[in-house]
């Protein structure tokens, strides 16, 4: 391993303390006892046992799992059949401008897709609430989910497709029996995408919600607008948490597959050799 | 001349004009765009027949592989199986199996659960899925590894689940596709063996895709040699490399001399040829050619001598030259001998002795012969 010189420790800690600072004082303070945000005065735990008893917050936390369940969920559907069509179907018409249409939703400006997506709603009268946000994280998820999962299937053998056409299962069988199987740890990691970004979606769920439908971001953003509370540090590291969980629990899935399969390759040659 | 199809066994379906094809491609092209990869082919197999497709890699004969397996649709011509044309049927429903070059095992299934995959797609009942695969197991010697996901197997292995798994639905043909390509050479060679006792043993029809000569010689009982999306020639592997049928089969076969040269004189059976170095050749041809044609002459390096004296019949087919490369392969000694006028001819001698009083030595002055029917006349 080469060295660490000082000019490399000096931009990780820079560069890492930029990242992580603000999380790491937002975690600290929601064990503050103090109702003060920024006066430390003790370690405590009161404010996680006061969010339990503010109903409008755990409304919004339930709301907010409900649309990310069925959002991740449906956009994780989708996402795979967009991704199958893009690395399967390579002579089809307008492939280009179609994979290039799939992907514009991860550039574009969120406020853009939120406001085209209130036009919409508004235009065709879908009463706004909990079905447009679904629907609104649908699409904006979807995208994303697609990336990852056309990521695997390039890398896919699609010889071993043929061979269980070639054993006698059908088109659709072989999906269900060989492919879905072999590319579900990237379906897997893309849906847990989808639903984290479900879950911290602020914009677009401003811009398509309705009466009766506010998330846990529209409920603390709009609290934080009177002052930020200490009950607002707890949720927002249960959040923290609950992101960072899914985020690691997704990776950790594929990398294991990958290092077993790994391993598993080196004893058989062993064995061999 | 003895009949070279007697040199291997008496299996010979194509030689009888009553005999029907099991296969019989007619006439099929297949174009990718602008590229042919298949140029208006017409081939016949036969019913418990071992046929090698061999060419280059871009001959052609993967995509006539894959035609008959279905995953890919003739642009025109047609293709029957026993008797049915197979246009617009599925690979799912053809009565064939592939075994694949990368054996395309499915690597979330065990061992056992891929054997039994086309089995189970048929509706079989399970406790006779469950004894058809103990038999397959059996037939590849992996009952050991029945458990076993494919990534903990060795490629040897690997190779075996393929082969079970292609076999196990008894298809009426088994298509091959450079089924010994990752293994390596010992194994290859011990590999081909028994595929070929396999195919006596369960009596079935078997086409191998392969770029490699040897393994098409070994194990089939004819070879389609292909190139450019055509059949050059098909025959058994003895013709082939005996009796080629132009200077492209001569040359992608084995080692061959060329001699180009003008034909001086046509007799009854046997032509003179007069060639470029200057070397007469009086050479055996069933073919009768007029005089003054252009013609090759292709010999093998087995068939041609080494001597320190002119030969008798010199200076016909003989010629002097000086020894410029010897490789020694252990089984045999490979020469390069250079000629008067610079062309250089291969020789290769058996060692059947562990050692030789005097071997032949660098720079040495000899005699390269061969006989009147030690080579072929080929018409360009």
């Amino acid at each position: 391993m080469t060295k660490w010189s000082r000019f490399n420790i000096v931009s990780v800690v820079l560069g890492f303390g930029f990242l992580y600072l603000p999380i790491v004082l937002l975690v600290i303070f929601s064990f503050n006892e103090s109702k003060l945000v920024t006066v430390w005065a003790g370690f405590s735990t009161r404010w996680y046992a006061q969010l339990w008893h503010n109903q409008a917050l755990l409304d919004a936390a339930w709301v907010t799992i409900r649309v990310g369940l069925l959002s991740a969920t449906c956009a994780t559907v989708l996402g795979t059949l967009a991704a199958l069509a893009l690395v399967r179907y390579t002579r089809f018409r307008g492939r280009v401008l179609f994979s290039g249409m799939v992907y514009a939703p991860l550039v574009m400006p969120e406020v853009i897709t939120g406001l085209s997506l209130l036009l919409l709603f508004v235009a065709i009268g879908f009463d706004r609430g909990f079905w447009t946000i679904t629907l609104a994280h649908i699409t904006f998820t979807m995208c994303f989910v697609a990336v990852v999962v056309q990521s695997r299937l390039l890398s896919f053998d699609q010889s071993i497709e043929e061979a269980a056409l070639d054993l006698g299962a059908t088109p659709v069988r072989t999906f269900f029996a060989i492919t879905l199987p072999v590319i579900s740890p990237a379906v897997f990691s893309g849906w847990v995408l989808a639903f984290t970004l479900s879950l911290d979606d602020l914009v677009i769920s401003s811009f398509t919600t309705g009466p009766g439908a506010t998330t846990l971001p529209m409920k603390i953003y709009s609290q934080v607008r009177l002052g930020v509370t200490p009950e607002i540090n707890a949720i927002c590291t249960i959040l923290i948490g609950v992101v960072a969980l899914g985020v690691l629990v997704a990776s950790i899935v594929t990398k294991r597959r990958e290092v077993q399969r790994e391993r598993d390759e080196r004893a058989a040659f062993a064995m061999v050799g | 001349m003895k009949s070279l199809g007697s040199i291997r066994r008496s299996f010979a379906p194509w030689a009888d004009p009553a005999s029907k094809p099991f296969i019989s491609f007619k006439n099929v092209t297949k174009k990718f765009g602008d590229f042919t990869a298949v140029d208006d082919l017409s081939l016949n197999i036969y019913t418990r027949e071992f046929f090698a497709l061999l060419g280059a890699s871009g001959c052609g004969k993967s995509t006539l592989l894959r035609m008959l397996a279905g995953f890919e649709q003739p642009t025109s011509g047609e293709i029957i199986l026993d008797g049915q044309n197979l246009a617009g049927i599925p690979p799912y429903r053809r009565p064939v199996n592939m075994m694949f070059q990368s054996y395309a095992l499915f690597p979330h299934m065990t061992v056992e659960s891929n054997i039994a995959f086309g089995l189970k797609q048929d509706g079989m009942a399970k406790p006779d899925i469950a004894e058809r695969v103990a038999q397959m197991l059996k037939l590849v010697k992996l009952e050991k590894f029945a458990k076993r996901k494919p990534h903990q197997l060795s490629g040897g292995q690997r190779q075996r689940v393929a082969l079970a798994r292609s076999l196990a639905k008894r298809p009426k043909v088994l298509l091959l596709d450079e089924p010994l390509g990752a293994l390596d050479k010992k194994l290859r060679e011990e590999t081909q063996f028994e595929l070929m006792d396999l195919q006596q043993e369960l009596g079935l029809t078997f086409v191998i895709v392969t770029h490699d000569q040897e393994e098409a010689m070994t194990m089939a009982d004819r070879i389609a040699v292909m190139s450019h999306g055509n059949v050059i020639q098909v025959a058994t592997p003895a013709e082939i490399y005996e009796a080629p049928n132009s200077r492209f089969v001569a040359d992608f076969i084995g080692d061959v001399n060329i001699f180009d040269g003008t034909v001086a004189a046509a007799e009854e059976g046997r032509v003179r040829v007069e060639t470029a170095g200057g070397v007469p050749i009086r050479m055996a041809s069933p073919e009768k050619l007029s005089t003054g044609a252009k013609a090759a002459v292709a010999v093998r390096p087995e068939k041609i001598r080494v001597t320190r004296q002119a030969p008798a019949h010199a200076p016909l087919n003989a010629a002097e030259g000086e020894i410029w490369d010897i490789g020694y392969l252990g089984d045999m000694t490979v020469f390069h001998i250079r000629l008067k006028d610079g062309k250089v001819i291969k020789a290769s001698s058996l060692n059947a002795m562990r050692a030789v009083e005097d071997p032949l030595g660098y720079d040495q002055q000899v005699w390269v012969s061969f006989s009147e029917d030690a080579g072929v006349v080929l018409k360009d």
